[in-house]
């Protein structure tokens, strides 16, 4: 184990200026970039900008004193110490109000326990603690196990194989990755890849029931962690590269009996659109939009998946959920606006009836799925308390959003943009940047951000004692040449060749505290590579993430400064936690175990030297089975005695 | 009956044994039936119970491999039918990387094919119905040429469609395990 305050990396003078639209900044950096090579030589270019290090922070301004954003109430109840879903509450926060972990005493961190979770495909999933049992869900072939924290070393108290297809794994885009289980009155919930939905006892680990949900013989997978509300489990589908029709569905909590299932194309009634839909803008409003803005019949095959995370309000019974990529990848063969796809929905959770959609992207062009985490927050604005979710989105803007009509109240980049020139607040539309409009035939060099976006669906955490949002994101620019795709069902729909490599400044990686009121970035940690693992914050004041070369770091909230890291035995992508363990005192936990897209390099041991490799992914990633080997391993962490 | 009936009737029975006798050329959409599409011979394990088996190279083998037009073809099909989505090109993803010299189930030409055409348990598809038994070999002539078995006149010096790939006449050539060598 190693600790201290970061010392690698490639120590690198380098100007920053940071305000300022797309356009704006594009100017900057070139101006920057003249004056820099000018002056470096004899100043290292020490003006004012702050030199940025590899895995230090760069700090732009304080965390605002005051008023600042605070997590939606009814979707935060107070912390009892568990971690029973993926996002720790229903407004996603993944904060922890355990607070004996603290800047001053995080570097005393100990192993407390670990375990091996006989996978080695990547681990995106957090454990989950219980009153004293810990449940970890693998990635194929889904294993739950269950860990008895009230005794040494937390032996297993019982293990359930669901045995998904074999088969599923080929039809798996980006690995075969699990986001998580759910534990809700007594059972836990979670999906297969092969496209089930189970619930098991928490206690016995005996099955409860089980609905097959998804067809891998249309090419649809499940990934998603489910979410469990007003006597619901909701789930979706993956499948965006394969031509799927993406949906998601609404499960009776007690019988596993399908409630509802809208899907996110097609006429208005499969969509689950009535008379309550309200879309804030005129963009989104029409009647069956999930039809007439796509060419005919392909909105059946047209993706609009939903992998990723879904936030619930329990004050006004709407669920928030964002959608997946339009199939297939190549523009060309979809013209239209694409709905609903790579926007946001939000659904009464009894009748599955939208009330609102808000496309963020419409007729996506580089796969910028819209499906990352949605925090529900209550923020002051123009003097008034406003209730509003926050969305870093893949396109590379984080959104703020009134989360009871979908009106966009700010959208600022936190990374470099080229794909897009900014978003229009009074139309809500995005501006196309149409130097890098992709097309069949066409090769399009250096489109910012790449396809798995500024950031991917890693989710942030927000503290609403900081009021800040931590941001771990990607830095990747692409190559992008489109083509015509066959479907063929059960096969890939894609239709492109892609090459995706390091954004400006080198660095694949960043991980970013955004004031979400200001639009600013507080300060910036640059990674060598991709930032895949989720966030965690606690109220001791201590952020944690993971690097996929298998650092596990802690860092201060409110000025990012490295105050621990350990080295796991793979590279991280997974969710960590903080809960209460039976002793009374703060645990940290995380699984280890590399993979999922950027990491399929590593965890389906391709081929480094073909750029297009995992949807060209492989091109930014070729150094990474030098840095991280395959395989899931839980670590728990304590304050030494 | 009439007799103009009968006699029309007597027409058509002549003129449908003449055709019969013309004994035209036989022509086949499939050369052979689906059931044998798959070569015999082609398991790459490498345990013979009571002694080693001698394996009979399927005489279609040497037709396919390293030959110029079956790998044009192949490398076509290998994109229309969405391989490209999977293994990229030869990297991998979805799928194995084809370009390496790992073969699960074996690296020689007939038993690519094999694996084409009957599928395997963890996710590749069986494509004998979909295919046809030509179409399969040539498939698998052009992933043979992706870990540069053929000699390089025989592989293109540039992709079917745009992509960031080295040309193939550049791909170094891997050793073609004929027994599963992946590393599991």
């Amino acid at each position: 184990m190693l600790s201290g305050s970061g010392d690698e990396g490639l120590p690198e003078p380098r100007c920053h200026l940071f305000h300022g639209g797309v356009m704006r900044r594009v100017v900057d950096a070139f101006l920057v970039t003249l004056l820099c090579t000018a002056t470096a030589a004899l100043t290292g270019c020490s003006r004012s900008e702050p030199r940025q290090q590899l895995g230090s922070a760069t700090v732009y301004g304080t965390v605002p004193a005051g008023d600042h954003a605070v997590a939606a109430p009814a979707a935060s109840p107070a912390d009892d110490g568990n971690w029973v879903m993926p996002g720790k509450d229903y407004a996603a926060t993944r904060f922890s109000a355990l607070n004996q972990v603290t800047p001053a005493n995080v570097s005393k961190l100990a192993l407390s326990f670990t375990f091996s979770t006989a996978t080695s495909h990547g681990y995106e999933a957090p454990p989950l603690v219980v009153n004293g049992t810990m449940y970890l869900i693998t990635p194929f072939p889904n294993y739950l196990y269950a860990l008895d924290l009230t005794k040494p070393g937390a032996p297993t108290k019982w293990v359930f194989k669901p045995k998904p297809l074999a088969a599923s794994q080929g039809v798996a885009c980006c690995d075969t990755v699990n986001r998580g289980a759910v534990y809700d009155a007594g059972k836990i919930f979670f999906n297969t890849l092969d496209g089930q939905t189970i619930a098991v006892d928490a206690n016995s680990g005996q099955q409860v029931w089980r609905t097959q949900l998804g067809d891998i013989q249309k090419g649809e997978t499940i990934t998603m962690a489910p979410l469990v509300a007003g006597g619901k489990v909701l789930v979706g589908n993956s499948g965006g590269e394969m031509g799927v029709r993406g949906w998601i569905a609404a499960l009776d909590e007690g019988s596993g009996k399908l409630a509802w299932r809208a899907f996110n194309t097609g006429p208005d009634k499969d969509v689950l659109i009535g008379p309550r839909f309200k879309p804030f803008y005129p963009m989104d409003q029409g009647k069956d939009l999930g039809v007439r803005t796509w060419p005919p019949e392909a909105w059946k095959i047209g993706g609009g998946t939903v992998w990723g995370w879904l936030s619930y309000d329990p004050e006004t019974k709407l669920v928030y959920y964002g959608v997946g990529n339009p199939g297939p990848w190549n523009p060309d063969q979809r013209p239209g606006d694409n709905k609903w796809t790579t926007g946001v929905f939000a659904r009464d959770i009894d009748t599955g009836q939208a009330a609102w959609f808000y496309q963020t992207t419409p007729h996506d062009l580089f796969d910028h799925d819209d499906i990352n985490e949605i925090i529900l927050a209550d923020i002051p604005w123009n003097g008034q308390r406003r209730p509003v979710l926050f969305r870093p989105a893949r396109a590379g803007f984080f959104y703020v959003q009134d989360r009871r009509t979908g009106q966009v109240l700010s959208a600022a980049p936190f990374g470099y943009v080229n794909g897009y020139k900014g978003v229009d607040l009074k139309s809500g539309m995005i501006i196309p940047n149409p130097e890098k409009a992709t097309h069949a035939g066409r090769v399009v060099r250096d489109i910012c951000p790449a396809s798995p976006g500024m950031k991917d669906w890693n989710p942030s955490a927000f503290s609403p004692l900081t009021g800040l949002v931590y941001i771990p994101h990607n830095n990747l620019c692409m190559d992008y040449g489109a083509m015509q795709a066959n479907y063929i069902s059960g096969t890939p729909y894609v239709g492109a060749d892609v090459k995706m490599y390091a954004g400006p400044g080198g660095n694949r990686g960043a991980f970013t505290a955004w004031d979400p009121i200001h639009q600013k970035k507080v300060w910036e940690i640059p990674e060598d590579l991709p930032v895949w693992s989720p966030a965690l914050v606690t109220a001791g004041g201590v952020v944690f993430y993971g690097t996929m070369d298998g650092w596990f770091k802690a860092v201060d909230a409110r000025t990012g400064k490295q105050l621990w890291r350990f080295k796991a035995g793979s590279g991280i992508i997974g969710q960590p936690i903080s809960y209460r363990g039976p002793d009374g005192r703060q645990y940290i936990a995380v699984v280890a175990g590399v993979g999922g897209w950027a990491g399929a390099i590593v965890s389906a041991q391709m081929d480094p030297r073909d750029p297009t490799g995992a949807l060209g992914f492989a091109n930014a990633m070729k150094d990474l089975p030098q840095k991280s080997t395959a395989g899931g391993i839980l670590y728990v962490f304590t304050l030494a005695r | 009956m009439s007799s103009p009936w009968r006699v029309s009737l007597v027409a058509i029975g002549l003129a449908a044994l003449a055709l019969a006798g013309c004994n035209r050329e036989e022509r086949h959409s499939r050369s052979k039936p689906i059931g044998e599409t798959v070569p015999a011979g082609t398991s790459p394990d490498t345990i013979w119970p009571g002694g080693t088996v001698a394996q009979t190279a399927d005489p279609r083998a040497r037709l396919y491999d390293n030959n110029a037009p079956a790998i044009a073809a192949g490398q076509q099909l290998y994109t229309q039918m969405n391989c490209v989505g999977c293994h990229s090109h030869g990297g991998g993803g979805m799928g194995p990387a084809l370009m390496d010299d790992q073969w699960r189930y074996g690296g020689r030409i007939d038993q690519i094919a094999t694996t084409i055409a009957e599928g395997r348990p963890n996710g590749m598809p069986s494509w004998r119905s979909k295919l046809t038994e030509d179409q399969i070999w040539k498939l698998a002539a052009y992933v043979r040429s992706l870990s540069g078995q053929p000699s390089k006149d025989a592989v293109a010096s540039r992709a079917e469609s745009m992509s960031s790939t080295t040309p193939q006449t550049l791909t170094p050539r891997e050793p073609a395990h004929t027994s599963d060598t992946a590393a599991q």
